[in-house]
């Protein structure tokens, strides 16, 4: 087996995401596109102070990004960034079911061994 | 390598009692033939090990050994560290017999730090980490590519 230690070393991204109110305003930007701050807290249930410190993390792991609009920032959520992390989590994840899947042939294997021993010596 | 908030969860059924499966998952000559190429470890709590892959290669630290159900390790820790939480992979395995010869294996890998999270932050966590990673990410990419990439 190769594919060892290839854990994507992000960790500005996976820490971004890690967080709970986090993910609830990055779910609030993927679904409503272009919104500001203050639109966020008022559908998050935390203060407008901890939404701009969230969207400054998710802005730094470049899930996000912001644009002028007249006097208001709007943020809106990168998507290749976004599709990157997807992608870099699923291979994660298929890397324990490549490895999941080895264990079970082998141990199926040592159990039919076993069992065929067991009939040898009665 | 620090990664906080990771979290991989996995499972499969395997045709084996949990015994079986135990040997498969802790004996190093086994370990190599799933997981790593040259594996030392005794599969000690506390036990420090080496884990090579082709031209890379780390140390390990198991961390719970209790057979046949549950064995962990730590890993993906920076260099001439002691891997705690917070600066390593938590791998946990956890095998559920199924009638005399069946087994459940699952695989949790972990690098997220929730102790210094408040109470609440982590009842939250634990609500959402329902869905999973792999699904929160993949529902995420799914939305924003059918609403920007037509």
């Amino acid at each position: 087996m190769t594919a060892g230690i290839t854990v994507p070393a992000d960790e500005e991204l996976w820490s971004a995401i890690a967080d709970p109110s986090r993910r609830r305003v990055l779910d609030l930007l993927v679904s409503h596109g272009a919104v500001s701050a203050s639109w966020l807290a008022g559908r998050v249930p935390f203060t407008r102070q901890a939404v701009s410190k969230h969207l400054v993390v998710l802005e730094r792991a470049g899930l996000i990004s912001r644009r002028k609009q007249g006097r208001e920032v709007l943020y809106q959520v990168e998507a290749e960034r976004l599709d990157q992390a997807a992608r870099a989590m699923a291979e994660l994840a298929a890397q324990w079911d490549r490895r999941l899947g080895a264990i079970k042939r082998l141990a199926e294997a040592a159990h039919a061994e076993n069992k065929m021993r067991n009939l040898d010596e009665p | 390598m620090l990664m906080p908030g990771l979290v991989i969860d996995r499972e499969v059924l395997i045709e084996a009692p949990a015994e079986v499966v135990w040997r498969t998952i802790t004996e190093p000559d086994q370990i190599s033939q799933w997981f790593a190429t040259r594996v030392e470890l005794v599969v000690e709590p506390g036990a420090h090990g080496y884990m090579e892959f082709g031209d890379q290669g780390g140390p390990v630290v198991v961390e719970t050994v209790d057979p046949p159900t549950r064995f962990s390790f730590r890993w993906n820790h920076p260099r001439g560290e002691e891997p705690v939480a917070g600066n390593s992979m938590l791998v946990e395995f956890t095998l559920t017999p199924e009638g005399d010869e069946q087994t459940r294996l699952r695989v949790v890998e972990s690098g997220h730090e929730l102790r210094a999270w408040p109470d609440a932050e982590k009842e939250r966590y634990a609500e959402e980490h329902r869905e999973g990673w792999v699904e929160f990410l993949d529902r995420l990419a799914v939305l924003v590519a059918k609403r920007w990439h037509r």
